[in-house]
């Protein structure tokens, strides 16, 4: 089989390099070098961008701007107050991908800034749990200007008892903003923890035109869900269908299980459950 | 043996072959992210032909360049400056790129091995008389599929040295073998290719070979 190669006189690369039959061989075999495609580096690194930030408000520390980073995949990461360096090391120690500069942001993300809704914009939601892409998945249904309880995201992420943890999911959020989870709250009233802070968790909920200081008001006298006695529907208080009922016949619910006794059924939009305390 | 010597100088000096060696130590060393995309620039091209013609598929050396790229700078998270600073960052991204490579046909059930095959049937006739553009990328589609013939110690030999264009030294370090072992396997792998290729149609003119060096590179 090695007629080509008699024992005693294997030639190495050089010889191969200047013999004539073994030249040629060469020559066609580094013909054979190629370079890699274009979208090969997008495959590996994510790009960043730096964002002047929605946030309303002081601190000044959020109007440092957001930082994003994207993939091939969609948007993986935003984050608000932090310089280059500190978001590239988060970015690294969270995601452990190459972080390069990125020419401009990818499309869809300023409107989607602006406006609070996702439209066509990507997300990247690789390395996280399936119980975590749930969550975040769930979150992302609440629409602007409303709120819901950690308890019905975690009914609506399939694990009705698993509250708990769907607060340290939200915690987790890698694209706050874009997937708002600014927008679930405890249902005691209060707004809860944010990943920006509970300061900036307010100010974004008021400049949706959240009623928070009727939210807080109603759930202080016990009141969670709210009902229309023409119709019999209860909601949410922030649901766009309980805010459009005249306050004659507006009907206070501290639960679905009360409101269901009293001949009410839940809104088909915002979907009351029982509620768990958060 | 000058490569033997000229390999041993670290970190990565011009010596070794690898011209980019030390910007690429350096642009690492004041930092990862900017380091890397001068590493992908220095080395994308002998990671990508390398993953070529080691697997035979464009779309599957996509994903083994991608992965070595990946894992090369997870790895970098994990260095200290010395062992940057020390790096010889082509034979070290080669090393990962064949490890990644010996694990996907290691776990790939789904296609034969590429072992050496006794008993195969002659390469298909590249066709006479065709234009000399389209007679250059048959014959190295052709030279490539003799290649997947080889056994992977040899295909691996062969392609960094006349492919990639690697020292012997250096591939040594890459394979993880001696440099007799590596010289042998380059020069029974080569034997293997003129006897399969004698075995098919003959090669090309002087005159297509010429063109074929200027125009890919």
């Amino acid at each position: 089989m090695m007629r080509n190669d008699p024992a005693g006189e294997a030639p190495g690369p050089q010889a191969a390099e200047t013999a004539g039959p073994a030249a040629d061989l060469a020559a066609d075999l580094a013909g054979l070098a190629a370079d890699a495609p274009p979208g090969l580096l997008d495959r590996i690194a994510a790009r960043r961008v730096h964002l002047p930030g929605p946030l309303p408000g002081p601190p000044a520390g959020l109007h440092a701007g957001l930082q994003v980073a994207f993939t091939d995949h969609g948007v993986a990461y935003l984050r608000a107050g932090m310089d280059e360096r500190e978001f590239a090391a988060a970015f690294r120690a969270r995601f452990g991908r190459p972080l390069l500069p990125a020419a401009g942001p990818p499309a869809g993300l300023v409107p989607a800034l602006r406006t609070g809704r996702l439209g066509a914009l990507r997300l990247d939601l690789r390395g996280l749990s399936e119980f975590e892409a749930a969550v975040l998945r769930a979150a992302a249904q609440i629409p602007r200007g409303q709120i819901r309880p950690y308890a019905w995201v975690a009914r609506a992420a399939g694990r009705p008892r698993a509250v708990r943890a769907v607060g340290s999911a939200l915690g987790r959020n890698p694209v706050p903003l874009l997937i708002p989870c600014h927008r679930v709250t405890r249902s005691d009233g209060t707004l809860g923890d944010y990943v920006f802070g509970a300061g900036a968790k307010e100010r974004l909920l008021r400049a949706e035109d959240v009623d928070v200081d009727g939210v807080t008001e109603l759930a202080r006298r016990g009141v969670r869900l709210v009902g229309s006695d023409t119709t019999g529907i209860v909601c949410y208080p922030t649901c766009g269908d309980a805010r459009r009922i005249t306050p004659g016949h507006r009907r206070g619910f501290g639960d679905l299980a009360a409101a269901e006794a009293a001949g009410y059924r839940p809104c088909l939009r915002c979907r009351p459950g029982d509620p768990r305390p958060a | 043996m000058t490569a033997t010597d000229e390999a041993l100088i670290p970190p990565a000096g011009a010596g070794t072959g690898d011209a980019a060696g030390a910007r690429v130590v350096a642009a690492l060393s004041r930092d990862l992210d900017d380091g890397f995309a001068v590493l992908y620039e220095a080395y994308r091209g002998a990671v990508f032909s390398t993953a070529l013609r080691l697997c035979g598929r464009w779309a599957e050396a996509e994903d083994l360049s991608a992965e070595a790229f990946l894992r090369a700078y997870r790895a970098l998270c994990g260095y200290g400056e010395e062992r940057i600073a020390g790096l010889r960052p082509r034979a070290w991204l080669l090393t990962i790129l064949t490890n990644v490579w010996r694990n996907s046909v290691r776990s790939a059930v789904r296609r034969p091995p590429p072992g050496p095959i006794e008993d195969v049937a002659d390469p298909p006739d590249p066709g006479e008389g065709v234009e000399d553009a389209a007679a250059r990328r048959e014959t190295g589609r052709e030279l490539a599929a003799l290649l997947a013939r080889l056994s992977g110690d040899q295909r691996a030999a062969v392609v960094l040295r006349h492919v990639t264009d690697l020292p012997v030294a250096e591939i040594a370090a890459v394979l993880g073998m001696p440099e007799g072992t590596v010289k042998s396997h380059i020069s029974r792998g080569l034997a293997r290719l003129r006897e399969l290729r004698g075995a098919g149609s003959p090669g090309p003119g002087e005159h297509d070979r010429q063109q074929e060096k200027g125009g890919i590179r």
